[in-house]
């Protein structure tokens, strides 16, 4: 028998995520896909669309749009959706909307949890999704490196880190009674490093806010923000300067932080990540409240 | 700047060129809280540059708070993920962490070192190729040495790195190094461990660690990052026998049956004669589908030939019945399939393990009902001696006979990780309360029935009773 031939890495993280993904398809009735339209979710898309080729994902995809996402994502995720024919659902919160949340005048806590957190909670009950498949990575965050692939969730959509069950070899648990669901991480073991460098392999298109142009920006809470629309108080907006910029997350546009930066390619992003030293999450103003910040929303509920 | 980095300066896509064709290895670190193990991969991660300026800040802010280093930043506090772990000082669940080098793209499966831990320590060593062991110079092996190794052997892995740490607190002494090294090969030989390697290491101060000690000039081996990113790791074992869980039946259309799955190992070609099990009905593949070839423009793209662990869809020349949990192998190279079976088993939950007791047992993509029979003996993790019990408690590890409602295709777990390893699951819980390596198939002629023990309602009774009266051609047992 001929001398074995090896997987790269990619390509063994690539395997590993689409052995998830069908494994959701088949043992769950009725699971969704997070569909947040960020490079990540870009990867998760591709992924799908090759799991189930020549057919199409046989689930639907879903974005909590907190109505403050970034005018272009929006288009983007439209255009995605009708390119590919994939099943796009979006939810915003009614009562969210009714009150008018601004991420400007209640702050990013409240706006978080009333447009994304509970927007999400509602969007999964409505839905009556018994299995939500996320884009989240085990580098990402520290509370994240614990997390299993298959994560369980009570009927208030509640984790409990200190009652995961084990998880072994590539033998997912997917049992759950009725009410309850499982979050599950299929790119989990990819860094961003190697999303990034699948992105350039793949070709995948990700919206453009990723590459650095020059953009209408303003200082707010210590962080740079796009100018994206007549929502931003006037007087932000009459500080604004053009600058170059690109995004390194994309979320609600007041809150996702823009850096200076001339990487126009894939690969001059992949070199500036490369030499940065400065974390992804860094830009993102929900992170900083306090320490195991993101822990304690996800006990919550927020994925 | 590091020559890494001058690379990535001046030519970014010959250094994507270089990482696109690098290799994964995926290893785990076996210690205790004060092994300095979070040390250890916190020193990994900060020499290969895996931790930014602001998680090392964070990690500063809260070296004032929980640190127990002193002026020092704790290297522990950067991989000590979850907030009561940090109050708490120790680390209690298994963590994933992440580094690469020009060679390798690295998984750390962190776990627990202590003995409450041991199904933790099971879960991390279960996907793990290699081991670090530390020890602690200062107190050479101890018990628990004695029992990771135990489950480092038991889970398969068979490249253990022996990392003696804080050889600063024995003024690097070689004597101490040479005694625990042959202490440790003793230990070895008597598990059956196949390669080790031996590192004198600081990882509070980083000696041996990314750069070659000069406080240990008469250490001739790799420091350990280089080692770990040079080691050959291939296997002699059968894994060229080509195994395939079917996980998923795609039929978009009629003219469409696809059977997806990931190649567990060997490889498959066009044509090739396959067998389906456990049904022994036999046919040829029509067509495969590497998933990873898949793109946008082409969504019907083939491949003549796949190989593990590519997730591939296999088309059939016949239509055979094929579903979800079969095992599809070349007909050349068949496993036993037997629904009885010796397995050692490490049990993972709080309720003990009843023998007779149904529980759902789950090996690749099939899950089935099945009963511990026996269990031929418990085997203590720290002083490997053998006892007769009647149930297992929590992080027990025994020999047990398992038998299952129906026979699978089934291999040892020395001969093929994946698909002899299974999980147990709790029927009412639904917990995954236990997990298992297949140790030996039964011969088909000594398959034995399941003993399901169970109590029947008047219902059921009258039920059975009507079934046997009325359709006797239905050959019911009686209950």
């Amino acid at each position: 028998m001929k001398t074995k031939e090896k997987l790269t890495h990619l390509k063994q993280l690539e395997a590993e995520s689409i052995h998830i993904l069908r494994e959701v398809a088949t043992e769950f009735s009725n699971p969704v896909m997070m569909y947040s339209v960020g490079k990540d979710s870009s990867v998760m898309l591709h992924l799908a669309m090759k799991a189930f080729a020549p057919a199409k994902p046989p689930f639907k995809f879903l974005h909590v749009d907190t109505l403050w996402k970034f005018h272009e994502m929006i288009e983007f995720r439209d255009n995605r959706a009708k390119e590919l024919g994939f099943d796009l659902v979006v939810h915003s919160n009614p009562e969210g909307i009714a009150m008018n949340i601004s991420p400007f005048e209640h702050g990013s806590k409240v706006h978080t949890d009333i447009m994304k957190t509970e927007a999400l909670k509602q969007a999964l009950t409505q839905g009556g999704y018994d299995a939500v498949i996320g884009g989240a990575r085990r580098d990402e965050e520290k509370s994240r490196a614990k997390e299993r692939i298959f994560s369980f969730r009570d009927k208030q959509h509640r984790w409990d880190p200190k009652n995961q069950r084990p998880e072994l070899w590539n033998v997912y648990n997917t049992a759950i009674q009725k009410g309850e669901s499982v979050r599950v991480f299929p790119i989990s073991n990819w860094t961003e490093l190697d999303v990034w460098q699948y992105i350039y392999l793949e070709g995948i298109l990700i919206p453009s806010l990723y590459f650095a142009k020059e953009r209408p920006v303003v200082e707010y809470e210590g962080t740079k923000i796009l100018v994206d629309d007549e929502r931003m108080p006037k007087e932000l907006r009459e500080k604004a300067k053009m600058e170059m910029v690109r995004f390194r997350t994309l979320g609600c546009y007041p809150l996702t932080g823009a850096i200076n930066s001339t990487a126009s390619t894939l690969p001059e992003i992949i070199k500036e990540m490369l030499l940065s030293t400065s974390s992804e999450r860094e830009g993102r103003l929900i992170d900083k409240d306090q320490i195991g910040s993101m822990e304690k929303k996800k006990i919550e509920g927020y994925f | 700047m590091s020559t890494k980095n001058e690379k990535i300066a001046l030519d970014i896509e010959a250094y994507l060129k270089e990482h696109e064709n690098k290799d994964m290895l995926r290893f785990l670190t076996c210690g205790s809280v004060d092994d300095g193990k979070s040390t250890l991969i916190g020193r990994m991660l900060y020499d290969s540059k895996m931790i930014f300026d602001d998680q090392l800040s964070a990690a500063e802010s809260e070296s004032e708070k929980y640190g127990t280093t002193g002026e020092k930043i704790d290297m522990a506090l950067l991989v000590d993920g979850l907030q009561s772990e940090r109050e708490q000082g120790i680390t209690i669940d298994v963590a994933y962490r992440f580094f690469t080098t020009e060679n390798r793209k690295f998984i750390i499966a962190d776990t627990p070192g202590h003995e409450q831990y041991t199904r933790n320590m099971v879960t991390g060593a279960s996907t793990a190729d290699v081991a670090i062991i530390l020890i602690d110079a200062r107190k050479g092996i101890l018990t628990q040495t004695r029992r990771h190794s135990f489950i480092v052997n038991l889970l398969g892995i068979e490249h253990v790195i022996v990392a003696i740490n804080k050889m600063d607190l024995v003024d690097f002494s070689q004597d101490v190094f040479n005694e625990i090294k042959q202490a440790y090969g003793e230990l070895a030989d008597e598990l059956g461990i196949k390669n080790t390697y031996y590192i004198p290491l600081s990882a509070l101060n980083g000696d041996n660690v990314v750069d070659r000690s000069t406080h240990t000039p008469w250490h001739t081996g790799k420091p350990l990052l280089e080692l770990l990113d040079n080691m050959d790791i291939s296997k002699e074992i059968k894994e060229e026998d080509f195994r395939f869980a079917v996980q998923y039946v795609n039929r978009p259309n009629l003219d469409f049956r696809g059977f997806c799955g990931t190649i567990a190992s060997g490889s498959v070609k066009v044509g090739d004669d396959i067998t389906v099990l456990p049904s022994g009905k036999t046919t040829k593949i029509k067509s495969i589908i590497n998933a990873g070839d898949i793109t946008e423009k082409n969504r019907e793209a083939t491949t003549k030939e796949a190989y593990a662990p590519m997730a591939i869809t296999i088309t059939t020349k016949d239509e055979v019945d094929i579903s979800r949990g079969d095992m599809l192998v070349h007909t050349k190279a068949l496993p036993r399939v037997s629904n009885s079976l010796k397995v050692m088993l490490v049990w993972m939950d709080e309720s003990s393990m009843q023998v007779g007791k149904t529980y759902d047992i789950k090996r690749g993509t099939s899950v089935m009902p099945g009963v511990f029979e026996h269990i031929n003996y418990k085997i203590d993790v720290n002083t490997y001696e053998r006892t007769e019990v009647e149930k297992l408690e929590l992080n027990d590890i025994a020999s047990c006979k398992m038998v299952l409602t129906r026979p699978i295709a089934a291999d040892k777990y020395k001969e093929n990780r994946q698909t002899g390893s299974f999980i147990v699951v709790d029927r009412i819980t639904n917990n995954t309360v236990g997990a298992g390596m297949i140790v030996d198939v039964a011969k088909r002629e000594e398959e034995t029935k399941v003993k399901v023990h169970r109590e029947y309602t008047e219902a059921e009774i009258a039920l059975n009773k009507y079934i046997r009266e009325n359709f006797p051609e239905w050959n019911c047992k009686e209950v």
